[in-house]
């Protein structure tokens, strides 16, 4: 570690902190319907979205009719994101000529996006044409994640109404999110990423005649509207197979630290929404605290393990220390103008959250750094998270929190002044169960049946990682991965549905929670009520994500980093 | 449940519209007209030729050229076509080698780099030279990167080490505002000084 490295860590952290309490005012009062600056321009436009769909603004729905709205939003995107993929060689601004995806690798392709994992098992500038990155990909990089700032919306009003039947209307959260807070930012977003050298054309790809007279073809396209998008949804399907250690992608330091402020920024201010529409903005102020900490905690793993580099390597004579001049440290997979710190700080950064862009290539990180995204993600991606999902799933842990703390003290256990029943703690643990279901169940799967192992490209137990990682990411709509697993339609069918079952699975109970909650009273705050906006509370609740999610997980760790690690360190080679 | 069918159709019709044509079209209006360079790919002229992109890694092969960093890119062979072969930089497939801290593979290609550059130097060799960028299209290597280099350079076009360090120190870039990312070297922007210095014929 160096003094440089800590101190670009250490202005990212001061940029999400600052950004916090203005965007999430700004943002709480979009979701309130009240006047925003953008009214002007965005109020007609909502208007006429409202009428051509059918969709009364005023009247709310119940989490159930919520949910319902939600799932078959999902439905058409699939239906139709599918059948782009499918007719993409006749449709138009296809100037390579690529042909149709095949059934399988559409179909994974539609969930991944859908679902906001966008685990790709393609390279984008060989597989998809512009328009396919245009209407298809770009697109549900915008709606899956209003979908996701949506359903946070649904389950925070819950907490905060009294006596309500209903937790608002999934139409107006979905267009406001679109409308007011994605698209102007990933407008003035674009055009900076265009300024700093990510391509913005419709133009065929380049040919040109190298100094040496090689011919090398330059792929090209519409990156930056889609890149923009992709780090502000925390969506993170790269345009190319690079993601954002292209050079197109991602092409400066600056850009750099923009695209990681970016990933964090919605996850974060929505802790802030969250406090201010429970009428405390203290409460939301906690789970930053809780977020932060596991954030620092995971960055100071992998930027010392990643900066001391491969002791293998080392023993060739290679100079991997850090002097003037030199970057040092693992580079294998990473960048040169991005270093050490910037990449270990954009793996952790983007597997706190259900991001997935990577900015240098996870599966030839070392094993103990590689272990950090593994456990950032089968948390939950509660840390910041993704856009909304995030923010519900941290909510998830603070009622088991509660309800462990209530069994210690013997008292009903309260969370912002609702009791939580037994029903509201048994779809919380249902929501948990989804994860190691999945992910273990589908790991332990794909290890014994010979379509899982075919297409790895490390063995030994980085192999298992690799396998490891795929389903954890899969689960946890990441879609960052051990990039060496290939694709074949066993892997292609399982991940599909894994990926399915990580969103979809996961947020019906907590929309049913959210429905519970919003139906009762408010008790107010008694001498036994356990406060929920300081220290202990923020100790206590990453006690149990600790416990509660990571000790489920431990033993699969063991077998794959934990094992290499050791491994490595006694000289074997796989 | 049927009465959320209309507004799930229509909605996703017109996001799609507003999201995927309208806001991508604008971007690429507005982005070719204020920003033409970066937004047709940072392309470089020479003689009224495209020679390359500035932000987009080349293969130098040979002795007068500083070279860049190993590339994990591949094509598919052309005599097999279950197989790839290496093509290193190639700028419409970008990929990085997804090999792990312990993989064989790894450690043969780098003791392989490892022993072709100490076979012409006796200094150590910097991590940068022997590892593949994420991209496999990295246009840059460090500085101490390019010094490993300087002696070959040098000898090869005739010119004096430090001429040629003069060179090097003109095309590296400090860190951005000197504090973000790394020091780096873009190769291709080196080797075209070098070239305008003393011609490589």
């Amino acid at each position: 570690m160096t003094v440089n490295g800590i101190l670009q860590i250490a202005i990212f952290c001061i940029a999400i902190i600052a950004l916090v309490r203005p965007l999430g005012g700004y943002m709480t009062r979009v979701f309130n319907g009240d006047k925003t600056f953008l009214s002007p321009v965005f109020r007609p436009v909502e208007r006429v979205l409202y009428a051509a769909s059918g969709v009364r603004p005023e009247v709310e729905q119940s989490w159930r009719v919520y949910g319902v709205a939600m799932l078959l939003f999902s439905l058409a995107g699939s239906v139709s994101l599918y059948a782009i993929f499918r007719l993409q060689d006749i449709l138009p601004l296809n100037p390579q000529g690529f042909p149709a995806l095949p059934p399988e690798l559409a179909l994974n392709t539609a969930i991944s996006f859908v679902t906001n994992t966008n685990w790709q098992f393609y390279s984008g500038e060989s597989t998809m044409s512009y328009l396919s990155q245009m209407i298809g990909l770009t697109v549900h990089n915008f709606v899956s994640a209003a979908t996701g700032i949506a359903l946070a919306m649904a389950i925070i009003r819950g907490f905060a109404r009294r006596s309500a039947k209903t937790v608002g209307n999934f139409w107006v959260d979905l267009t406001r999110c679109v409308l007011y807070i994605l698209m102007p930012v990933a407008i003035v977003y674009a055009l900076f990423l265009i300024w700093q050298g990510v391509p913005q054309t419709l133009a065929a790809y380049v040919d040109a005649t190298t100094l040496e007279g090689a011919k090398q073809t330059i792929a090209v396209g519409p990156v930056a509207s889609q890149e923009a998008i992709k780090m502000l949804g925390t969506n993170g399907g790269g345009f190319f197979n690079g993601n954002s250690a292209h050079p197109f992608e991602n092409p400066t330091a600056l850009s750099n630290l923009i695209q990681m402020i970016s990933i964090f920024s919605m996850g974060a201010a929505l802790t802030n929404v969250f406090g201010r529409m429970v009428g405390r903005e203290r409460q939301g102020w906690a789970l930053f605290g809780v977020m932060g900490l596991l954030f620092l905690a995971g960055t100071f793993i992998v930027y010392p393990v990643e900066a001391g580099g491969n002791p293998a390597i080392a023993a060739m004579g290679v100079d991997q220390s850090v002097g003037p001049g030199q970057v040092g440290g693992n580079m294998e997979g990473k960048e040169v103008r991005f270093g050490i710190a910037n990449s270990s700080l954009f793996t952790v950064v983007t597997t706190d959250t259900s991001c997935g862009a990577v900015n240098n290539m996870h599966d030839s990180l070392m094993p103990l750094a590689g272990m950090i995204p593994l456990i950032n993600i089968q948390l939950g991606e509660i840390i910041f998270g993704g856009v909304g999902s995030g923010l519900y799933g941290m909510l998830m842990f603070a009622i088991i929190a509660v309800f462990v703390a209530g069994l210690m003290v013997g008292r009903t256990p309260e969370y912002i002044g609702k009791k939580l029943e037994a029903r509201e703690v048994k779809m919380s643990i249902l929501a948990i169960l989804i994860l190691p279901l999945s992910i273990l169940g589908f790991t332990a799967i794909a290890t014994v049946v010979p379509q899982g192992i075919a297409t790895l490209t490390n063995s030994g137990p980085h192999g298992f990682s690799e396998i490891l990682y795929a389903y954890t990411s899969a689960t946890g709509n990441n879609g960052s991965a051990f990039a060496g697993l290939g694709p074949n339609m066993f892997w292609q069918v399982t991940m599909a549905i894994a990926m399915f079952m990580g969103r979809f699975l996961f947020i019906v109970p907590m929309l049913a929670v959210a429905g519970s909650l919003a139906a009762k009273k408010i008790v107010p705050p008694s001498a036994g009520t356990f406060p929920t906006d300081n220290g202990l509370f923020v100790a206590l609740l990453i006690g149990v994500i600790l416990i509660v999610g990571g000790l489920t997980f431990f033993p699969a760790l063991a077998l794959g980093p934990v094992v290499e690690h050791l491994a490595m360190q006694a000289g074997s080679m796989f | 449940m049927l009465r959320q069918l209309r507004p799930a159709i229509m909605m996703m019709v017109l996001l799609t519209v507003i999201t995927g044509i309208i806001y991508p079209f604008a971007i690429t209006g507005i982005g070719q007209a204020v920003f033409p360079t970066q937004a047709n790919g940072s392309l470089i002229d020479k003689d009224g030729k495209v020679i390359g992109s500035s932000l987009i890694g080349q293969n130098f092969t040979g002795e007068k050229y500083f070279r860049g960093r190993p590339s994990a890119t591949t094509d598919t062979d052309p005599n097999d076509s279950t197989k790839t072969i290496s093509v290193p930089y190639k700028a419409d497939a970008s990929t990085g080698s997804n090999l792990g801290p312990t993989s064989k593979a790894l450690m043969d290609r780098v003791k392989g780099d490892v022993d072709t550059l100490k076979a012409g130097s006796d200094q150590p060799v910097p991590v940068d030279l022997v590892t593949t960028s994420g991209s496999g299209l990295d246009p840059d290597i460090t500085p101490a990167g390019a010094e490993f280099q300087v002696t070959r350079v040098a000898k090869a076009r005739g010119m004096s080490p430090d001429a040629v360090r003069r060179l090097v120190a003109q095309a590296t870039e400090r860190r951005t505002f000197g504090v973000l990312g790394e020091a780096h070297v873009n190769v291709l922007a080196l080797n075209l000084a070098l070239d305008a210095a003393q011609p490589a014929k």
